[in-house]
């Protein structure tokens, strides 16, 4: 029995990571699930978050926006429009974009496309939180 | 006849040209392997993608989403022209046009109405020269364009075919077969085609969907769309460094054989310049003699 499970996170621009670890927990849409190996054959929608797997005891986080993840018993294929690793998460952009969400969301009430903002305003705080998360596990320099 | 200056002139002409389409040739070539990478990079993505959603596409009906039924009646047919931003191509913005034009005919000897989106320069500059309306453009973006620009003119048909601005769209783009041979090549991207190709049976029929399989088309259907475009649009880009690549390189060939075409003509003057001089001379020497 297999006891580590593969994860391929890919998107359009590269495969951003192929690794072995031991557990995966993804931000569905419908709430975060985990997966083990052995998982059951699977298919969900990602919302916009952090992805995290486990390997010899650490933590590592993957930010992940617009994508979905094929589960199958020894292999994880997540397939996202953005993904990010920890390391690889331009904080200063993030702040950026979240002041200039805020800012929009405060300006012209009527024209607003009040969805982008939210959106982008989410993908900015989670791609910070991702990072925290990785920053505090110890798995991302600083 | 030209003068022995103007000749040479026109030679010192000619070899900077050359400079210049050798540069543009090494440019394109550099690009191209940039673009192919690119290309080779998205390939992982655009298979999987591609395999999911026939096997999600084959569990549910045509009916379940708008952006997979067909319509009834089509009337309103968008086509999508991906060229480039930049001539010196050879033929390539010339075979995109003409393809485009050809499919825009022909449905609109179908009685039906046609409307261009176009990205890329060259192709703009061609529609607008002909009857059909262009409803949206982006030019200046071929050169340097990510995700980002297929999203964008993705969620632009997808809002207009969701509308009714459009009944079906199809997009015209240069399929890259291989350094030498480009493809003009129509495919349509909206209604999603997906029921030719049969899922494989067996293998993934146990899966879980979460949220559903309604739910789950819903979010890749738009994204399928995206995938499609960005291909296009990577193809094209590729496609064009490879003819530029070759057009540079026939045009330095035909520099060399310019050249050597002209120093014949040089000498030839010269020679005969010389002979002139000589016949004076002799002609001189003996009316003294006389």
């Amino acid at each position: 029995m297999a006891k580590t499970i593969t994860l391929e996170i890919v998107t359009p621009d590269k495969m951003v990571l192929k690794e072995e670890v031991d557990y995966v927990g993804a931000p569905g849409i419908n709430g975060e699930f985990g997966v083990l190996p052995n998982h059951i054959p699977f298919l969900s929608a990602l919302g916009i978050g952090s992805l995290y797997y486990k390997l010899n005891g650490k933590k590592y986080f993957v930010f992940v926006a617009g994508g979905f993840a094929e589960v199958s018993p020894a292999k994880v294929t997540v397939l996202a429009e953005v993904a990010e690793k920890a390391e690889d998460i331009d904080l200063e952009r993030a702040r950026r974009a979240q002041d200039r969400a805020e800012q929009r969301a405060r300006q012209q009430q009527e024209k607003l496309d009040h969805a982008a903002v939210q959106a982008a305003l989410a993908r900015a705080l989670h791609r910070m939180k991702c990072r925290a998360n990785a920053v505090s596990e110890g798995t991302c320099r600083m | 006849m030209a003068s022995l200056r103007d000749i040479q002139n026109k030679i010192v002409g000619v070899k900077k040209t050359k400079q210049i389409t050798k540069a543009m040739n090494m440019v394109a070539s550099a690009k191209l392997r940039g673009a192919q990478n690119r290309i080779e990079r998205f390939r992982p993505y655009a298979d999987k993608f591609h395999d999911i959603l026939i096997d999600l596409a084959s569990r549910a009906d045509a009916s379940v989403h708008p952006l997979l039924e067909k319509r009834e009646v089509i009337q309103n047919i968008g086509i999508i022209l991906v060229t480039s931003d930049k001539g010196l191509c050879g033929s390539f913005n010339a075979n995109l046009c003409a393809a485009a034009n050809r499919l825009a005919k022909q449905k609109e000897a179908e009685g039906k109405t046609v409307k261009f989106i176009c990205i890329g320069k060259k192709g703009r500059d061609f529609i607008r020269k002909t009857k059909f309306e262009i409803v949206s453009q982006y030019a200046e973006h071929m050169t340097n364009f990510d995700f980002q620009l297929a999203s964008e003119t993705g969620n632009y048909v997808i809002d207009g075919y969701l509308s009714g601005q459009f009944d079906e769209v199809h997009i015209v783009f240069g399929k890259f077969v291989s350094i030498a041979r480009q493809e003009a090549t129509a495919s349509q991207i909206l209604p999603a085609e997906t029921a030719e190709a049969e899922a494989p049976a067996g293998a993934s029929s146990e899966y879980i969907f979460e949220p559903s399989v309604e739910g789950l088309l819903a979010e890749l259907l738009p994204r399928y769309v995206k995938v499609q475009m960005y291909r296009g649009l990577l193809d094209t880009s590729a496609s064009e460094h490879a003819a530029r690549m070759s057009a540079m390189d026939n045009a330095t060939k035909n520099c060399d054989e310019m050249v050597g075409s002209l120093t014949l003509v040089y000498n030839k003057a010269r020679q005969t310049s010389i002979t002139t001089q000589l016949m004076d001379i002799v002609g001189g020497a003996e009316a003294l003699k006389g």
